[in-house]
Parts: structure tokens; C-alpha cells; sequence
């Protein structure tokens, strides 16, 4: 028995989320900035009668410029709701197997926020944390 | 297991109020089938549902009611007044134990035998009449829901409420027919009720905080060895059930602390002549949208110098500072982390600690703790919180081309910077404001934000007094509108900013920041000012206020010098002409009135210069300065000078000496004359067109240590001087009346010729002496 996982693109790399993290996926509209918040906080957007913060992935890895396409999985921690803007959404798949650590060392930001890999369809995908890619750049610091 | 009980209760208790119709209509018919059938389900059901636990008298009373009328409608048995009321009173004794075990979870023992015989028709019914048994509790219909079925439905509302605005919008833009307007303000004001419903839905009884207090206070009570009497007042008080979970610590730690350090032993209560017994009081009450929370011991009360000693050995003040403090102010520093007056530290509560978590909790809910207290009678501790915490009026702004709210509570004032009626001023780049003579620093909104670009846009001040700290006033670039709004706690990610109280939605379904005023404050590094505390703020303890606000500048002869920037009223540039060696010392002219200058010597005079317009409420001196430098906090202590003087001492500031102005010095010598003859100042009014009095005559008067007033103070003045040819004879002490040409003419020969100075001082002066 396998979980289900959404397949994101993020930074150049395709990665899996657990699916049951994921609430839904949706095109963010408007983003209203939040002054002084860390980089990686895009802003805040409705979803809904909701106000979810906007977080920029792409920012969080560190990976330059901010996504361009507003494709964004919402994901819910401690109660509150994120959007994570990502590059682009495949699909949500079956893995092939239960996520196993990672083989070898991950480099820089991609070993913080992902922890482990899963074969999805063939292919072996790293599975991204979803708290450490809200909590932005220092994990646990600014956004904890 | 909690669960299906409180299900059963819920159930059973359903049943109950939908029976009172039926039960009653029984009595009045007892032969009707139906509503026997109605009332045999009824305790049928309980008797099946009380199996599953272990409640052996509700199983016992509704069994045998069970049989009797399961007797009735077998025909066996006839449904006689007895009966009937024997049925009626098990029915009532149902109700009680499930009230009982809904309040307290436990099942009251007593004796139903009574009840069981007179169904069985064994009893000697007469004597125990159904009058015995207290009437059933009014029919309570209630129902059970989950708390997630509520916030449900909360958002449902603010949807509804989103939706009728954006339609509101369109309606607007298209134009309605009137019908059709009609019906929309129907629609509105359905949704309005239903908002205010679905709100009072999350309202829960202060009652559900209360209920666990007295037996923690017992179990205080017990390991402390003091007896303490416990006074409820006000369980029945609502408000939001998130707002109930937020008080629920500090009121916890409140009520420990009273019990652990207020309430003294038993042997020291009966020393000071108190009852053995402590008694602790906690009521709840609506003041407007507030509810107050008062938590009242009569215990030793807290010890104001012991605070201030201790707070003064942490470091937290000066000693100067502490020997200052009113002792509201001492009794205030409970509030400062890490100080308590309790000698001895225990279990149960620590070492006093929390007051200072208690009031950080309960001012993040937006609400503000006092306390009062008196030595040997107690304290008294009153918490007000907002109602809710989800709508709130707000303030709807706009800054950096964005919208934002800040809640109306913490607004005292809007004022727009061009009304004429504030003063803004510059000190070095930190902005003041001044409003009917209180003074407060300005924070930009745009500048907080990193968008200083957008600073020169802020021509509205929003003055805001946050839960902490002193007055400020938010630079903004316009005020919106008044509105409701629905707040919901932003992600820690944008709490992290420490500008933001939450998030709400806007009528065009935007979201929309809410403000956070004592954030924003620390944000922009504003300390809690001393002139703006009132009795009720805390003091300022912490060590960085040792040493007050200075302002660093370098005086004309290039020595770098601090002054107190609470003394400097503003910085004004002047031109040379403004400057006399006048009456033995420089003065300066600045607008209508002159000012000693001091700073410079008489070779200065003939520049322009720059001058500190100094201050100290009553008078004014200008201090000449080269060039204004920063606001500074000296960090370094200040050594003595050597002999009295302008400069009070040296403290160093970045490695290099800087010299402090003795503004008590520069006072005493160059604004004291006047304040040496008389507290009051003596009034002397001008006839309001007339250039030469208005003009050349006045600064000589003014020299002479008196005020100008106009005609209408005429009254009250001192001395009021006339033209010798006016034919007014004004009121006033004295009046002297000033003549055109040198030699006195036909017309008032008691005039003195108005160049005449070496008169006019000798009549300024006999004057003063009659004031």
C-alpha cells in the first residue's frame, strides 16, 4: 500500500509532497506584500473567505528568481494555511514504494527542506518537507 | 467514555424538554394513549441508554416507571392520579440526576425507595406529593455541536458578508432599480442578524474558567496549610470561547500567586487582626465591549519599596530613577520580568513569577491588566479583555499603495499634518510632534516598511496610544474608513515582521494587514517616554532609560555637546539680524518673542546662526550650535565637571568626549530673573494696531519680565498701556499712557514719552512692584 504524492516542479528539480499535506492546488491571483516580512513571504492572497501567506519556494531554496507562474499547492501547519508558489504542477501519483532516506547527501538548501526520496513512476524524487520550506531561509528562527 | 455520557446527558436532557408538553398534557387526560406512549419511550430509552454506564439509580428509577406504565398499557393496570404522579416525580427526579451529573459528573446518593414504591402502588402515596420534588429545570433546548461546525460556519457568514459587499459594489456601478434595492437591504440585513447569531454561537460562560477554581484553591489551600474562603461572582458573564482559552493561564497564575504569596499563615492573619481565613474574590463583568475580570485577595499586599530595591539591584533602574517612582509606579514593577517580592521560593508558584507573562498574554488579546495595592490589605488585580477576538472596530488606512486596519482601541486622534493644529519638527532626523502641547514621536509607516520613497506621501497622523507604552503618531498617507472586521491570527511567517496584529478581508475580498500599535512601536525603537506615563502605565524600568534621550551637536566653537532632547523645543535657524547684544547679554529675536542666547559670545552676533530652542514649560533660552549632529542614548556614565557651569560633565560616546549641557545652570542664569520675583508672571496688555507698541515697544516690556495680552485680558492685566491721546479709560492696576512728542503737550500730563526708556523701565518696574 502505497501513499499519494503531488508532483511539483521547484527550482529545476521535480519533487514529490505528501499528498494528504496538501489541501488543494490553485492559481494565485492578487498577492497583497507583507512589509517586513522575510523575503520568502510573497504576501498574503484569498482563498476564498481565507487570507493564506504566500510563500515563495523558489525564495526559500534560495534558487533565485522568484517563480513566475502563480501555481501554488496550499498546505495547512499549525492551523494556518500556506500557499507554497511552486514552478509548475504535474500530478498526484502513486509511489512506487515507501519514501526511503536519502541515498547519497543532498546539497545546500535541498538537503534542509527534503529528508528523504520515493520512486514515483520510475523515478526516484526527493520528498520536500513542507515546514522548513514555510520557515524560509533559517529554519526555526524568523518564521518559528 | 466522557463522550457517550455527555452524549446521554445531551440526549436525555433533549428528551426531557420536548416530554414537558406531553407530560402535562397526561395529567390533565391520563387515559390518552398517545402521550402515554410518548412518556413509556421516554423512560424506556433511558433505561436502555443508562445500562451502558454505571448510573444504578437513573437505570433503577427509570425501570420501574418503565414497568408501572408498561403495566398501564397492558391494560393491567389503571393510570390513577397516583400513578401519574408517581410517574411525574420520577420523571423530575430523572431530570435532577442528570443535571447533576452534567454539572459535576457525579451522581448525588440518596434514597429513591420512596419514589420505587409509589410507582409500584406500595406507598402510602399522600404524604409525599409531587410538590416535594423541585419543579423540572425550564425547558433548555440545546444541542451539541463541534466547535469545527461553528468556525464553519463563521466563515460561511464572512463569505455571505464578502459576497453582499461586492454586490453592494455593482449595484452602485450599474445602478438599481428601487425594487431591486429593496431587496437588497433585506438581503443585508439578514446577513447582518445572522453574523450577530453565529457570533453569539462562540460565546461561552466565563462559568467554564470559574468551575475549576475552587478546587484548585482548595488544593492551594490544603499544601499551604492557610485556609482561603473563595467568592465567585459573575459565571454567567460570555464571551469568545478563544478569548476564554487566552485568559485561562493568567488567570491561573493569578489566582496561584494570591494564594502562595498574597494570603498570609493562619498565625500572622491573626496577628494583624484579620479572620484566620484569607478570602479570595474573582468576579467577571461587561463594561461596554470589555469584560473585567477582578481578582481581589485581602492578603499582605505587595511590598512597592521591597520591588523597587530589588529592581534597582537587577539593574532594571536607577536608584535616582526608584527614589522617584510613585508608589503605584513600584507596586507596578510586579510587571517587570525576573522580580518578585516573595523572600522564599516554592512549589506552587514559583518565585511570584508570571505577572510579567500575565500581562504580556493578556495585552497580545488586546487587553490591559491594573493592579492596586495596599499594604497589609490586599491586592486587587482587574483584567479587561475585548469581547471577541475576532471582529473588531478598525481603522482602515492606506500607506505604501497598499490598504491596512489598526484597531480603533488604540487610536486617541487623526490629524492632518496640514490642519495648522500640529507642529512636526525635526531633531536630527527623528520626528516630533506637537499637539496641544503634549509631545510625541512620529513614526512613518512607509519608512518601517523599507519603502522610504514613499514617506513624503504621509500627510496624516494617526496618534495611537498602544496597550504598552507612550503616545506615538503613525505617519500614513490617508485615512480610509471606519469598519467591523473579522481578524484572524496571521502565520507565524508574517507574525515575524512584528508589525502585524493579524489579518482580516476587505469588502472587495482583499486581505488586508492589521496593524499591531505597541509592534509598531518597538519596531521604530520607541521607549516608553516618562512624561507620557500617566498613574496607570508601568514605570520605565529597564536600564537603557538610565540615561534620557540626548541630542549630539557641535557648538559654534566646535566642542560636540549633549543635551536633553525632552528640553529642546525645537531648532530654528536665525538670521544675524535677529541677534543683539541687548541689555548686557545676546539676545535672539525668534518669531514674537526673545530669548537669552547663550552658546556664543558677542563676536558670534553678527551671523546667522542656528539655535536649540530650549524649554523648560515656562521659560525659553536659545542655544547657539553649529551643526546639529543625532538623537543618542549615552551609554557611558558622566563625570562631574569641575566647577558649576554651563556643561554639567563629560560621558563619552563612540571613544570621544562629549560634553552635557547643565540645562539646570543655563536656566537659573539666563531665564530666572522673572522666575526669581514671582511665580506669576505679570500681565501687561497693548493696544492690539498699534505698530510701534506691537513691535519696537513690546520686546522691551517683555525684557521687563512681563507677558503681552491683548484687549481682551484688558481686565485682568497688570498694566495696560495707552496712547496719551486715546480717550479710553481702560481697566487694569495700573495703566501708563505713552505720549508721541518729547515734551508733554495739552493732552495727559502724566504721560511719559514713548523713546523715553530710562521712564519707561522706572514706570515698567513701579508697576511690577504694585502686581
Amino acid at each position: 500500500m502505497s501513499a499519494l504524492f503531488l508532483i511539483v516542479r521547484l527550482a529545476g528539480e521535480r519533487v514529490a509532497i505528501r499528498a494528504a499535506q496538501v489541501e488543494s492546488v490553485v492559481e494565485i491571483g492578487e498577492v497583497i506584500p507583507v512589509p517586513g516580512a522575510a523575503a520568502h513571504v510573497a504576501g498574503l492572497a484569498a482563498l476564498r473567505s481565507r487570507v493564506v501567506t504566500v510563500i515563495d519556494c523558489a525564495v526559500s531554496l534560495r534558487a533565485g528568481a522568484p517563480a513566475p507562474v502563480r501555481a501554488a499547492a496550499v498546505v495547512t501547519l499549525d492551523g494556518h494555511a500556506y500557499a507554497l508558489l511552486v514552478d509548475g504542477v504535474e500530478d498526484v501519483v502513486e509511489a512506487s514504494g515507501e519514501p526511503r532516506p536519502l541515498p547519497g547527501a543532498v546539497g545546500g538548501e535541498w538537503g534542509r527542506i527534503a529528508r528523504a526520496a520515493v520512486e514515483v513512476q520510475g523515478d526516484l524524487l526527493l520528498l520536500v518537507d513542507v515546514a522548513p520550506l514555510v520557515a524560509g531561509v533559517e529554519p526555526g528562527s524568523r518564521a518559528a | 467514555m466522557d463522550d457517550l455520557i455527555a452524549d446521554f446527558i445531551a440526549e436525555t436532557r433533549e428528551m426531557l424538554a420536548a416530554l414537558a408538553g406531553e407530560i402535562v398534557a397526561w395529567e390533565a387526560a391520563p387515559s390518552d394513549r398517545s402521550r402515554l406512549d410518548a412518556i413509556f419511550r421516554f423512560v424506556h430509552t433511558v433505561k436502555g441508554n443508562s445500562g451502558f454506564f454505571d448510573l444504578p439509580r437513573i437505570r433503577a428509577l427509570s425501570h420501574a416507571a418503565e414497568d408501572a406504565l408498561g403495566a398501564v398499557r397492558a391494560g393491567s393496570r389503571e393510570a390513577d392520579a397516583r400513578l401519574v404522579t408517581a410517574v411525574l416525580a420520577v420523571i423530575d427526579r430523572l431530570g435532577e440526576l442528570v443535571a447533576a451529573l452534567e454539572s459535576d459528573g457525579t451522581q448525588p446518593v440518596d434514597d429513591d425507595e420512596e419514589l420505587i414504591a409509589a410507582l409500584q402502588g406500595r406507598a402510602d402515596g399522600d404524604d409525599h406529593s409531587p410538590a416535594a420534588a423541585p419543579p423540572l429545570r425550564g425547558p433548555v433546548r440545546s444541542i451539541r455541536l463541534p466547535v469545527e461546525l461553528l468556525d464553519r460556519m463563521m466563515s460561511g457568514v464572512s463569505d455571505l458578508v464578502l459576497v453582499r459587499n461586492e454586490l453592494a459594489r455593482r449595484l452602485r456601478e450599474t445602478g438599481a432599480s428601487p425594487e431591486l434595492e429593496g431587496c437588497f437591504e433585506r438581503v443585508s440585513a439578514s446577513i447582518a442578524d445572522l453574523r450577530e447569531a453565529v457570533t453569539r454561537t462562540r460565546m461561552q460562560r466565563i462559568e467554564v474558567l470559574f468551575a475549576g477554581l475552587p478546587r484548585m484553591v482548595r488544593d492551594l489551600s490544603a499544601e499551604t496549610g492557610k485556609p482561603v474562603a473563595l467568592e465567585l461572582e459573575g459565571g454567567d458573564v460570555e464571551l469568545d470561547r478563544e478569548m476564554i482559552e487566552m485568559i485561562r493561564d493568567p488567570l491561573t497564575h493569578i489566582v496561584r500567586n494570591a494564594v502562595g504569596h498574597g494570603i498570609e499563615a493562619p498565625e500572622r492573619r491573626s496577628s494583624a487582626g484579620k479572620p484566620e481565613a484569607g478570602t479570595l474574590a474573582v468576579s467577571a463583568r461587561q463594561a461596554g465591549n470589555q469584560i473585567v475580570i477582578e481578582i481581589s485577595d485581602d492578603g499582605r499586599g505587595i511590598d512597592g519599596d521591597a520591588l523597587a530595591r530589588k529592581a534597582v539591584a537587577a539593574g532594571l533602574l536607577t536608584a535616582a530613577r526608584a527614589a522617584a517612582l510613585t508608589d503605584a509606579q513600584k507596586i507596578a514593577l510586579v510587571f517587570e520580568p525576573g522580580l518578585s517580592t516573595s523572600a522564599s521560593v516554592t512549589e506552587l508558584s514559583g518565585r511570584g513569577v508570571g505577572m510579567d507573562v500575565v500581562r504580556e498574554n493578556i495585552e497580545r488579546v488586546g487587553g490591559v491588566v491594573d493592579i492596586d495595592s495596599r499594604a497589609g490589605q490586599g491586592v486587587r488585580l482587574m483584567l479587561r479583555v475585548p469581547l471577541t477576538l475576532t471582529i473588531i472596530p478598525a481603522l482602515t488606512l492606506e500607506a505604501c499603495g497598499q490598504t491596512f486596519a489598526v484597531p480603533r482601541s488604540a487610536i486617541e486622534e487623526i490629524v492632518r499634518v496640514r490642519s495648522g493644529a500640529i507642529r512636526i519638527e525635526s531633531l536630527a532626523g527623528s520626528r516630533v510632534a506637537t499637539l496641544r502641547g503634549r509631545r510625541f514621536p512620529v513614526v512613518s509607516l512607509a519608512r518601517l516598511m523599507g519603502r522610504v520613497s514613499e514617506a513624503g506621501l504621509e500627510d496624516t497622523l494617526i496618534v495611537l496610544k498602544p496597550a504598552r507604552g507612550g503616545l506615538y503618531a503613525l505617519a500614513v498617507a490617508e485615512v480610509r474608513d471606519h469598519e467591523e472586521l473579522v481578524v484572524k491570527p496571521a502565520s507565524p511567517a508574517v507574525m515575524a515582521a512584528g508589525l502585524y496584529a493579524g489579518t482580516t478581508l476587505a469588502d472587495d475580498g482583499r486581505p488586508v494587514l492589521v496593524l499591531d500599535p505597541p509592534g509598531i512601536a518597538a519596531r521604530a525603537g520607541l521607549s516608553r517616554d516618562p512624561a507620557e506615563l500617566d498613574e496607570r502605565t508601568p514605570p520605565p524600568a529597564p536600564a537603557d532609560r538610565a540615561m534620557p534621550l540626548c541630542l549630539l551637536f557641535r557648538s559654534l566653537d566646535g566642542a560636540r555637546r549633549l543635551v536633553e532632547v525632552g528640553a529642546v523645543e525645537r531648532i530654528e535657524e536665525v538670521r544675524a539680524e535677529a541677534i543683539g547684544a541687548t541689555a548686557g547679554r545676546l539676545h535672539v529675536a525668534l518669531g514674537d518673542s526673545l530669548l537669552p542666547l547663550v552658546g556664543c559670545g558677542s563676536e558670534d552676533a553678527g551671523r546667522d546662526m542656528r539655535v536649540l530652542r530650549l524649554g523648560d514649560g515656562v521659560h525659553e533660552i536659545a542655544y547657539a550650535v553649529g551643526e546639529v549632529a543625532e538623537v543618542i542614548r549615552p551609554a557611558s556614565p558622566v563625570l562631574p565637571a569641575a566647577s558649576p557651569g554651563e556643561i554639567l560633565g563629560v560621558t563619552l560616546h563612540e571613544g570621544e568626549q562629549v560634553e552635557l549641557l547643565d540645562l539646570h545652570w543655563l536656566f537659573a542664569n539666563f531665564a530666572a530673573p522673572a522666575a526669581d520675583r514671582a511665580a506669576r508672571v505679570p500681565l501687561c496688555v497693548l493696544p492690539e494696531e498699534d505698530a510701534f507698541m506691537r513691535t519696537i515697544l513690546r520686546p522691551l516690556i517683555e525684557s521687563a519680565g512681563y507677558r503681552i495680552g491683548g484687549a481682551a485680558e484688558a481686565a485682568g492685566a497688570d498694566l495696560v498701556i495707552v496712547n496719551a491721546d486715546s480717550a479710553e479709560v481702560p481697566p487694569g492696576k495700573s495703566v501708563l499712557r505713552l505720549r508721541e512728542s518729547a515734551a508733554p503737550g495739552d493732552v495727559g500730563g502724566d504721560s511719559i514719552h514713548r523713546y523715553d526708556r530710562a521712564a519707561l523701565l522706572e514706570a515698567l518696574a513701579a508697576a511690577r512692584k504694585t502686581a
